[in-house]
């Protein structure tokens, strides 16, 4: 018996790209990555998008994703070289040795078929056991995953259950073949943070139960941190630092690890309310279409000029819906909205121009929120011709102008979205926003689709932003950490209503409602031992579960 | 034209060669289009390269003058359907609503009919005249552009950067022509091909039918009319034509797929 489960030396992985207009040049995705895992043991790789992991994760299925060759090194599983074996022999050991739990269940799973008949098709096909079996293995690993009713959970069809019970599900699937080892690609990142930790609470019991090993990729090291043993950085391909969680976590050697753990350290002192708000949203109820049940009820709040105030709850509170009925999108059913001291007609179109100029909104995707058929420059210079009827060169300084204070230099004006990096994108959607001099900006999740690093980049660019031009955000997140880096006051918004509002300190210091309590306590902190210790003292669970 | 492929540029060539002839006709054609040189049905020979026709006609000329009127109706036909097609498909998309469903439930309507019969019916009351022609067949395919148009754009229209313009106060006429238009380019231009064939092929058999163009101008359908009898004794004039066709509608779509390519990848960035 060979001493490691899975053994990787000198891993290389290498893609062809057609970049538009150049030849077909290869680019190195993966190089000189090695690693060992032993059984029953959980390791976690962790990094930034593009940093490879998923294509190491893969690659101990010998998998490449769209046109990726695994072109150097050795990748052992049991003893077995595999990479480059041939299709039967990696048929026989996909789903029956290995197995790979995916980011989103939701697209994973055939809505056409019930549960159990996917959970258990691996297993029969390999013939590790029978259907009567398998199905009680099934039923097994529902229980230990603490799904709802295990008995009955398999004869759902995946529309039926919510998105962290279908992942739980895929952990099952994943499960039930009894594979020696998982590959868990990014399973809680699509979840809200008090979804999240049930699933993460639920694979640590499973892998501690069935005692397989795992590899756990996520770009979130508080969360790897609950649940492996060992931890390895990457970074464009490469190794940055490998070490036990102890060691990652309390005494990193790498700068870049270190950065990696010291995000967030954004310092915002808290502003006071002022006499005259800026924004004011008086008791407003709002439904979409023909629904019988109102998505929000009865929400006030206020903004106050050149501040910030946080929307923050789980998907499906209806913070989002709040910024389509302030931009005019969804005209309310009942309330009104006050916007600096006159009341803003509810309709998108009974808007004057000026109205429109003073309120401005950032997307969480900023790839669609940007024509990918026009320059930065046009879509930078859009606003202000609109707006100010700037043409010519008094409009191409005044892009310059705003493209510096995004921190891009010149040459990026001429630049296609498709040609900027996530971060890049961004900025660029910032600059529009601010092109129009607006008193308001709505930024609905933008850094949630952001790297850590990144995204901190970005809150830092809107922090100095606010102080120079005296803009005032409505930040809508689900991110309390976020939230604590800039806000000035705090709306936590629970099934259509605001649960508690107030200035930051008061929101965030107790006694705590019990949503308040269930929503600060989930958020993972890099700490070991953290998940032990918030199950143990949880009042409530959330909605979504 | 950097970066084009080999099949692309084999189908620029002869589209090109095609066109030129069309559009140089009364300078290369060997002879006069209506003019008789020689004895029915002729073999080729050193003087009438694809032989004579029916009434001795010199079949080359006869072809250049004919690809000169049905690339021409062809053209003009599919310019019409593009434009409203896509026009109306855009509106209908963006403005949604009951307005979609009016105009969507008409254009079903007439799609419902078949359109040779449609256009026979039509034609057979209307005087035939070129500019006729290009309109009845421009608004009947202009159905088909206005579907797929519609469909494209519906996806468009709920994309961020469109309510980015619309929050913005940007009118109809911004969104349509300046966000949905360049992005729905890539589907349009891979139809534009496929149609400009489809027009060819309806031109050429309401010529057989004998409600396209009317003789003795020449077209590729009348030709194939005109000599449909020699088949029977072995004489190929009435296929020659088809192999016109056939060539053309390849190379076409050789071009068309290489544009498609080219605007998808600006998608990913400028292209070449």
């Amino acid at each position: 018996m060979p001493d490691n489960l899975l053994e990787i030396k000198n891993l290389r992985i290498e893609a062809t790209v057609y970049a538009p207009g150049e030849k077909p040049r290869d680019v190195v995705i993966v190089d000189d990555v090695s690693l060992s895992l032993a059984r029953g043991k959980v390791m976690g790789l962790i990094g930034e998008s593009g940093a490879g992991k998923s294509t190491i994760g893969l690659s101990a299925l010998s998998y490449g994703r769209g046109g990726i060759r695994l072109s150097g090194g050795e990748i052992r599983l049991n003893g077995k070289q595999i990479r480059g074996a041939s299709p039967s022999v990696l048929r026989s050991l996909r789903g029956k040795e290995v197995t790979y739990v995916a980011q989103s269940a939701a697209a994973a799973f055939n809505p056409a078929k019930k549960l159990m008949e996917q959970v258990t098709e691996a297993a029969l096909k390999h013939g590790v056991m029978s259907k009567d079996e398998a199905e009680k293995r099934a039923v097994e690993l529902f229980r230990t995953l603490s799904l709802p009713d295990p008995e009955n959970f398999g004869n759902r069809y995946p529309h039926q259950v919510s998105g962290g019970q279908l992942q739980r599900a895929m952990t099952a699937m994943a499960l039930c073949p009894k594979p020696d080892l998982v590959i868990f690609d990014e399973p809680t990142t699509a979840l809200d943070v008090t979804t999240q930790i049930d699933v993460l609470a639920a694979i640590k019991t499973a892998i501690a139960e069935t005692g397989v090993a795992a590899l756990y990729i996520t770009h979130d090291l508080a969360v790897v941190a609950q649940v492996s043993d060992e931890i390895m950085v990457l970074r464009h391909g490469k190794m940055v630092e490998h070490g036990t969680v102890q060691q990652i976590i309390e005494a990193p050697r790498e700068e870049y690890t270190q950065a990696l753990i010291s995000v967030r350290s954004i310092e915002h002192e808290q502003m006071q309310p002022t006499p005259a708000p800026l924004l004011k949203v008086d008791g407003v109820f709002a439904r979409y279409g023909s629904m019988s049940k109102d998505v929000l009820s009865d929400v006030s709040v206020e903004l106050h000029p050149g501040q910030t105030l946080a929307l923050v709850g789980e998907s499906g509170s209806g913070k989002s819906t709040m910024a389509r009925v302030i931009t005019g999108l969804l005209p309310p059913r009942q309330g009104e909205i006050t916007f600096d001291g006159k009341p803003l007609p509810p309709a998108l179109k009974q808007r004057s121009r000026e109205e429109l100029r003073e309120l401005q909104m950032i997307y969480q995707m900023a790839d669609v929120a940007m024509n990918p058929r026009q320059t930065v420059a046009t879509i930078i210079g859009r606003p202000l011709e609109f707006y100010f009827g700037l043409r010519g060169r008094k409009r191409d300084e005044r892009v310059q102008e705003l493209l510096d204070a995004i921190e891009l230099g010149k040459g990026f004006g001429d630049r296609y979205p498709a040609e900027l990096s996530g971060g890049q994108k961004q900025r660029v959607c910032i600059a529009r926003a601010l092109a129009a001099k607006p008193k308001l900006i709505i930024c609905d999740e933008v850094t949630s689709a952001l790297d850590p690093l990144v995204a901190d980049g970005i809150l830092k660019l809107l922090l100095d932003l606010q102080k120079r031009e005296g803009v005032a955000y409505l930040f809508i997140t689900h991110d309390i950490a976020t939230v604590r880096a800039i806000a000035d006051s705090i709306a936590v918004m629970y099934q259509g209503r605001v649960q508690r509002y107030g200035p930051k300190d008061q929101v965030l210091s107790p006694p705590f409602d019990d949503y308040t309590d269930l929503l600060l306590s989930s958020v993972p902190e890099m700490e070991l031992g953290w998940l032990e210790k918030v199950l143990a003292h949880r009042k409530m669970t959330s909605a979504g579960n | 034209m950097k970066g084009m492929t080999l099949s692309a540029l084999l189908g620029l060539f002869i589209t090109g060669l095609f066109f030129a002839a069309a559009i140089l006709a009364p300078w290369i054609a060997p002879y006069g289009m209506s003019e008789i040189v020689g004895d029915i049905w002729e073999p080729s020979s050193a003087d009438f390269w694809l032989g004579t026709d029916n009434l001795g006609r010199d079949l080359l000329t006869r072809m250049i003058y004919g690809g000169r009127n049905t690339i021409f109706v062809a053209s003009a036909a599919t310019a019409v359907s593009f434009c409203l097609g896509s026009i109306l498909g855009f509106t209908a998309a963006v403005y949604g609503g009951w307005v979609d469903q009016a105009m969507s439930r008409f254009n079903d309507l007439v799609m419902s009919i078949p359109t040779l019969i449609f256009a026979l019916v039509v034609l057979s009351v209307m005087p035939v005249t070129l500019p006729i022609l290009i309109l009845v067949m421009g608004l009947l395919d202009s159905t088909r552009v206005f579907r797929l148009s519609r469909a494209v754009a519906v996806d468009i229209n709920v994309m961020d950067y469109v309510e980015a313009a619309r929050l913005r106060g940007e009118g109809q006429r911004w969104v349509i022509f300046r966000e949905i238009l360049p992005n729905a380019l890539s589907p349009l231009v891979a139809e534009l091909g496929l149609r400009f064939i489809f027009a060819i092929l309806f031109i050429s058999t309401l010529s057989f039918l004998g409600l396209g163009i009317q003789p003795p101008a020449a077209d590729w359908g009348g030709i194939v009319k005109e000599n449909r009898e020699g088949i029977v004794y072995g004489i190929p004039a009435a296929l020659i034509p088809a192999v016109a066709i056939v060539t053309l509608s390849i190379s076409v779509n050789l071009v068309a797929d290489w544009a498609l390519n080219r605007t998808t990848s600006l998608k990913g960035g400028r292209g070449a």
